[in-house]
């Protein structure tokens, strides 16, 4: 299985990890906010051409 | 005592046919999982003798009510990696096997979705005339129209089923703010006059009761259907359906391995003196969904006031001691516990720092991100039907369409181990056994449950083979056996039934 770095290590070291992890929180959320910013730039291309039509169309009758 | 949590996920998908509002959508269903099917050699059909969903936990049957399941169900097929694709009511149903690992099972989940995409394109290819059959991995149809993803988790029967519902209710209503999917606006029925413009859970608006049988009227926070599909003598399956279904990898990961977890500890008695007995449970699981910033505070039965994620955290913190107690067994592989638990304490610690740093982690935060995002560029107002159809977009399973797809979501699995699962069955519960046999005999084997297999040797009469415990039938078991065996008469020779 794939594992990330960050929580591949042994609960001793945890300490010293939430440590690393809370240091480049601030550029974290930059950087969330700027792949953000590019997925918003390009999301028309994908997005259905109708909206309106779309979310009035999609029902679903019956279940569980 | 606490029993291995052996678990899996049923995703109901909506689904719809491009250009035809009106299609029928229990034809649409099985035209879909017959495009699949068809694709795929060996395929077996489902023995129902066995479902009872009219069963109830607290120990009484509901009449007729098995026949429900029975003449609804059209399309139905079990395959080799042990899960089941069919027809349920009016959508494709795609039900996991079995897994001991909440990671595993993750994998079966995804599985699920590759399988529909697979699905969904041999339609497109083979159809005539063309037509277009879209899947969407959601939970409602923003019409007050809800359809589930259920989790299944196996527990000991000595525990009275009363100790699981107080254990249980306050860890529900509460872990939304974890694995809830996010939506867009709201669909309650009843009368509330707060504004809703976006809220944590897909499901949240649907419940009414704290616990009960059903599943489509009247939903309950702990369901109590009592198909143990196993020794119910033994073991009784929780049928858990206040879930959102999710594409997050994390947030399908954590909602599995902290719902085994607080199971474990009420079977060990390990969540006695917790006190977080909620006032008004059906009431409070608004309360949390529709409050995004997390704030809200929640009445408790002492008359104590906490917020969910509070709650939460108390959870969380019992669950390091019980682990420190017992170990991560309970989460059937003892390396993926420390890892589970890890971003367990991440996960909670960023929620209640700022949400917005989870949106490449948690299902609700990356929909709210996107939804506010889009919003705020556009200058568009709450209701604007463009922000409902990003909600609605976010869950296409198309690759090509999904928007959850685009985002730069962290993943647990590689693309491979998913691919490998649509074929592959786990090794470690029966799964292994039945999907085994129908990848080696699909010719022998006449029929699968979950419990059973019934092979047709050529000679009457057919010859079934139980599968009452979710542990046997393993790798370790019959794997040996397997290699050994040409044909199925060996095979249900060699087992002695």
């Amino acid at each position: 299985m794939a594992e990330r770095e960050q929580v591949k290590r042994g609960s001793s070291e945890r300490e010293e990890e939430v440590e690393e992890a809370r240091e480049p929180k601030a550029d974290r959320s930059e950087k969330l906010k700027a792949e953000l910013d590019d997925i918003l730039d390009e999301i028309d291309e994908v997005l259905e051409d109708n909206a309106e039509e779309f979310v009035r169309n999609y029902v679903q009758k019956g279940g569980e | 005592m606490a029993v291995q949590k052996v678990l899996g996920i049923e995703t109901e998908y909506g689904v719809s046919v491009v250009q035809q509002p009106d299609a029928n959508p229990i034809t649409a269903s099985s035209v879909l999982i017959n495009a699949y099917l068809s694709a795929i050699a060996g395929r077996v059909d489902w023995d129902f003798i066995d479902e009872s969903p009219g069963n109830d936990a607290r120990g009484f049957s509901v009449d007729g009510s098995p026949s429900i399941e029975l003449e609804t169900h059209l399309v139905n097929a079990v395959l080799t990696n042990g899960a089941r694709l069919y027809v349920d009511h009016a959508h494709p149903e795609y039900s996991s096997p079995e897994c001991i690992s909440p990671l595993e099972a993750v994998r079966y989940d995804k599985a699920g979705e590759y399988i529909m995409r697979r699905a969904m394109s041999n339609v497109k290819r083979v159809s005539s005339p063309p037509q277009e059959i879209v899947v969407y991995k959601n939970n409602s149809d923003r019409k007050g129209n809800s359809y589930g993803c259920h989790e299944n988790y196996l527990m000991d029967r000595a525990v009275p089923f009363s100790k699981i519902v107080s254990g249980v209710i306050p860890f529900f209503v509460t872990r939304q703010i974890v694995v809830g999917a996010g939506k867009v606006g709201t669909e309650f029925a009843g009368r509330d006059t707060r504004p809703v413009p976006f809220q944590i859970s897909q499901r949240a608006d649907f419940f009414e009761e704290e616990v009960g049988l059903e599943t489509t009227l009247k939903r309950p926070i702990v369901n109590t259907r009592d198909e143990p599909h196993s020794d119910g003598h033994r073991y009784r399956r929780l049928h858990v359906i206040i879930g959102d279904a999710n594409l997050s990898e994390t947030s399908t990961w954590l909602k599995l391995g902290m719902t085994a977890t607080i199971l474990s500890m009420i079977e060990d008695g390990f969540v006695n003196g917790m006190n977080l007995s909620l006032a008004h449970p059906v009431h409070a699981l608004r309360d949390v969904s529709w409050d995004p910033t997390l704030k809200e505070r929640l009445m408790l039965s002492d008359g104590r006031k906490m917020r969910a994620i509070e709650i939460q955290v108390e959870y969380f913190e019992r669950a390091t001691k019980y682990a420190e107690a017992v170990g991560y067994g309970f989460l059937g592989r003892e390396e993926e516990g420390p890892l589970l638990f890890a971003e367990w304490r991440r996960v909670l610690e960023l929620l209640e720092d700022d949400p917005a740093k989870l949106s490449d982690t948690l299902d609700w935060v990356a929909k709210r991100e996107l939804v506010a995002g889009y919003a705020d560029r556009h200058g568009l107002a709450p209701d604007d039907a463009r922000l409902a159809a990003i909600d609605l977009q976010y869950h296409d399973v198309r690759s090509a369409k999904s928007l959850f797809g685009r985002l730069p979501m962290r993943t647990l699995l590689k693309e491979e181990e998913v691919i490998s699962a649509t074929t592959e069955p786990p090794t470690d519960t029966r799964a292994y056994f039945r999907g085994t046999c129908l990848s080696r005999f699909p010719k022998s084997v006449a029929a699968a449950n979950w419990d059973s297999l019934i092979f047709d040797l050529g000679q009457d009469p057919l010859r079934r083979v139980p599968m009452m415990d979710p542990l046997r039938g393993t790798k370790k078991h019959v794997g040996e056996l397997f290699e050994r065996v040409q044909s199925a008469a060996e095979l249900v020779e060699a087992l002695g039934s």
